[in-house]
């Protein structure tokens, strides 16, 4: 168990990076806390995967150092970190049994065959496999797999880090969820550190306390899922987080206020941008928006049908703005004025949150 | 993968089965009519039923050949199928070397089986070979055209040289296909090198392997014109195969319905085996 | 251990090379030199050997022979099983696997067996001494595994790829040919490839079907070692260009080599 730094890293798959582009990893600087639930969120090719190889030792940064609590591990091989990963595919040792599996790092370890037995049979308790133990591995489904590797993880007790790369690819809809309830329980239970990869928003909101966000090889936002609800750092985690994504409507600054289509629109940190310049932004959650008296006119150009809540699509200026309205509200036909939530509603520049 | 019921599949199948019919089906009657026909002279036939069946499977010469025959693929079995995964291990996985690998170790397959023959004849040669040199060079008393142990190393150590690089080539294609997930998942799970090899490397290569013993087996079985290149069968008898015994009473004795009856035994005893292997591989893979 | 890694396969292929490095070596010398006098390299070079071959049509039209029956044999081969293999990766049908089956058999036939019946078989339908006698003769062997190359191939291919096309109004050998056989393209590279190479390296049958007119060139070299004394010199130089057609088939397909082992099924 140890708090896991990231120390000014950078990783480049080339040998002599040139450009900015040429980085897979630009600058991280991350601390994940002993025992925290942590989902590393982003599309794919975001650089989600090295970051999660270079923890595992599977990958040595080009650049910037790995601690373990206080100690130095950049230059460590996977198996001398005590970490423990869960892939997309699951890894199982098909000639074996289920109980050979899951006892098989402890006896690389050369743990006594005593300790083992308890070990293997607390953790495949958990995980509802005690019924399996003497079946071959290779007979059970993807959802059974990926259980034993990662009960190779759990029944370890050196473990500083379980890390899953998008472990729920290969696993059927209506397990998924059975399955990532198990993990958060898991997690509960045992306090060990997790960090859980993947590219889908609703796995890393209902998986982790503390979300990482990145994009092109770099960090966004680090923080809870009410936080990336209700204030996205970055235009990125707006549109990237929540469905449909925030709206986004360029904007220019007059006296103090940010004003689009010649409408001073409110906003809460308008204090804080002080001047024109760079690309700016009025960033507003469809959730925030709604119909009012008097506000931006728009015109009506769509209502899709989403359920509990509808979506409606309006134009205003040329720029789309999306607002969510409840079952039985109505919706006025043709033009209409919205209002946005001035708490909720932020200035970007170049993406980033002004502050 | 789901596939549909359609019996006009067999109008796709029907160039091969010609094809094939054609050549296995009416030669095989042909030694199946000599098998059981006593002939006198040009072309003077008489049924001699399962005589020559019983002859062949009580006659010391057929022993004889036979138990060469397996000494011969049991040997090469047990060298080739370690030695073909041992340097398909060591092979390097991506980089230019890759392409030079199996480009000359793939050479020796390329070579038409009499040359193959004939390249270990001049090879081996005690006095113009280099390998014969180099042996009596160091002090053994080598000549495979006079010692019966001597024939038999260099008829084996030919094969070797022929036929390993078949197994590098399954097991490497094996082994590339192993995702590199399980070689990380193993690391972190502390395997050492053999553990690597024994529950990763071994399972994922048990398909290919099992093609590669199935297809050395057969070959060697069937093998005729290299040994008959190199050594004739001799010295004496020594090394005479299964093959090279036939050929000898079918041609050189002209006796066909014993040489048929031979043949027909012959070609069971390697489709039992091939039968048994394949059942036993095939069924510890469904437990 | 990482370190001596790369001795395993340098070592092993020093031992594949050096019968090949003995053969070109006697191939520069003359028969005189080599019964003569023992040298790791030709002391009097020659390249005289290469030109008897180059210039005897007995010599160079055993290579033109064998290359004809075994271009033909890899077409017909590959051309008949592309459909065979295509219905057993697609359909079930009646005696489905006991056919595929059936066929593998054939491959374990051995050589020595069928070698006299062949003799019979090709001279009663007046195919003795033909190109083509050798090139059927072949497809027992080939055809077999042109077949369980390719069902491995197309097995790998979804069969969505067909359904598509059928939805968009394709008809089948359209299809086949225009979709379909590009798609698996490596795969009908690598059976190509086995087929060569079988067909190139048999010599039993191909010499019992051929007198003179087809007569491959391995069977030439017997006839060289046997009859006209023992030219040691012209039997190496002939065997070391029986290795170049090999050489350079196997240079274009190596990347699909190990590939058409892994994708074929048992």
């Amino acid at each position: 168990m140890a708090k896991i730094t990231l120390d000014n890293i950078r990783h480049s798959y080339l040998a002599r990076p040139e450009v900015e582009e040429d980085w897979a990893l630009k600058q991280l600087d991350v601390v994940w806390a002993d025992g925290g639930a942590y989902a590393l969120l982003g599309p794919s090719g975001c650089g989600k995967t090295t970051l999660l190889n270079i923890i595992s030792g599977l990958l040595k940064p080009s650049e910037g150092r790995v601690l373990f609590d206080d100690r130095d591990v950049t230059e460590l091989p996977p198996d001398q970190r005590q970490i423990a990963q869960v892939f997309q595919f699951p890894v199982i040792y098909d000639t074996m049994t289920v109980y050979d599996n899951l006892a098989f790092p402890l006896r690389n370890r050369g743990i006594g065959e005593t300790e083992v037995d308890a070990r293997v049979r607390q953790i495949a308790a958990m995980l509802e496999l005690s019924e399996r133990l003497n079946t071959r591995a290779s007979g059970l489904t993807a959802d059974g797999k990926q259980k034993i590797s990662l009960g190779r993880g759990l029944v370890r007790s050196d473990v500083n880090v379980i890390m899953f790369d998008e472990p729920l690819t290969v696993i059927d809809p209506h397990l998924k969820w059975v399955l990532r309830s198990k993990l958060k329980e898991l997690h509960q239970e045992l306090r060990r550190t997790m960090i859980y990869v993947t590219h889908d928003q609703t796995e890393a909101l209902t998986f982790a306390d503390q979300v990482v966000v990145m994009n092109l090889g770099e960090v966004v936002q680090i923080g809870t899922p009410v936080d990336l609800f209700e204030r996205p750092q970055h235009t990125f985690v707006g549109h990237f987080i929540g469905s449909p994504g925030m709206n986004l409507l360029p904007c220019e600054m007059d006296g103090g206020k940010p004003v689009f289509a010649g409408r001073t629109i409110p906003a809460a940190n308008a204090d804080a941008v002080k001047a024109n310049g760079g690309s700016l932004e009025i960033g507003v959650r469809p959730e925030f928006v709604s119909f009012a008296e008097d506000g931006i006119p728009v015109q009506i150009v769509k209502v899709s049908d989403a359920g509990r809540f509808r979506i409606v699509d309006t134009s205003a200026d040329g720029q789309s703005i999306k607002l969510l309205i409840g079952e039985g509200q109505g919706v006025p036909s043709g033009g209409a004025c919205l209002r946005f939530d001035p708490d909720r509603t932020r200035v970007y520049r170049d993406g980033w949150m002004v502050t | 993968m789901n596939k549909t019921v359609n019996q006009k599949a067999w109008f796709f199948v029907l160039p091969v089965l010609l094809l094939v019919a054609f050549n296995a089906i009416i030669p095989l009657m042909t030694v199946v009519n000599y098998s059981v026909q006593e002939t006198f002279g040009a072309n003077t036939f008489f049924w001699a039923g399962v005589r020559w069946f019983g002859e062949v499977l009580q006659s010391e010469r057929f022993h004889a050949s036979l138990g060469r025959q397996l000494f011969f693929t049991f040997t090469i079995l047990i060298i080739e199928i370690p030695l073909g995964v041992a340097v398909a291990l060591a092979m390097p996985r991506k980089g230019p070397w890759v392409s030079v690998c199996l480009v000359s170790m793939a050479l020796p397959l390329l070579i038409p089986w009499n040359v193959v023959g004939a390249i270990w004849n001049i090879f081996a040669l005690p006095d113009i070979g280099l390998l014969g040199r180099m042996l009596n060079g160091i002090g053994i008393d080598y000549n495979f055209t006079r010692q019966p142990e001597d024939a038999w190393f260099t008829v084996i150590l030919m094969d070797v040289w022929h036929w390993t690089s078949l197994v590098v080539l399954l097991a490497y294609a094996g082994l590339v296909s192993i995702p590199d997930a399980y070689y990380q998942a193993a690391k972190i799970d502390g395997a050492k090198a053999w553990a690597i090899f024994r529950y990763i490397q071994l399972p994922k290569m048990k398909r290919v392997l099992t093609i590669a013993i199935l297809l050395r087996f057969m070959d060697s079985f069937n093998i005729y014109t290299e040994p008959f290149v190199l050594t004739g069968g001799g010295p004496g008898n020594a090394t005479t195969l299964l093959s090279i015994d036939l050929v000898k009473i079918a041609l050189g004795q002209f006796d066909l319905g014993p040489a048929a009856a031979m043949s027909l035994i012959y070609f069971l005893i390697i489709l039992l085996f091939s039968w048994i292997f394949y059942t036993v591989m095939t069924r510890n893979e469904e437990q | 251990m990482q370190r001596i890694k790369w001795m395993v396969p340098t070592v092993y292929i020093a031992f594949l090379m050096l019968p090949i490095y003995w053969l070109l070596n006697m191939s520069f010398k003359t028969t005189n030199e080599i019964l003569g006098t023992f040298s790791l390299w030709p002391l009097e070079f020659t390249v005289q050997n290469y030109v008897t071959i180059f210039t005897d049509p007995t010599w160079y039209m055993g290579y033109v022979n064998s290359l004809i029956y075994v271009t033909i044999n890899t077409v017909i081969s590959v051309a008949a099983a592309l459909p065979a293999a295509y219905a057993f990766s697609r359909y079930k049908f009646v005696g489905d696997k006991h056919l595929f089956f059936w066929l593998l058999t054939n491959r374990m036939a051995p050589a020595a067996v069928f070698a006299l019946p062949f003799f019979q078989l090709y001279s009663a339908i007046g195919l003795f001494d033909t190109y083509i006698a050798v090139a059927l003769a072949h497809t027992l062997f080939n055809i077999p595994l042109a077949v369980w190359i390719l069902e491995g191939f197309m097995s790998g291919v979804p069969k969505e790829l067909d359904e598509t096309a059928y939805v968009d109004g394709y008809p089948f050998w359209r299809f086949f040919i225009k979709i379909f056989l590009p798609t698996i393209a490596a795969g009908i590279g690598v059976a190509a490839f086995f087929c060569f190479m079988f067909s190139w390296v048999e010599l039993l049958l191909a010499k019992t079907l051929t007198a003179v007119e087809a007569k491959p060139i391995a069977a030439t070299m017997t006839r060289t070692a046997s009859t006209s004394g023992y030219e040691l010199g012209l039997l190496a130089a002939a065997g070391s260009l029986t290795i170049v057609p090999g050489a350079f088939v196997i240079y274009f397909v190596r990347n699909y080599i190990a590939k058409g082992f892994a994708l074929g099924r048992v």
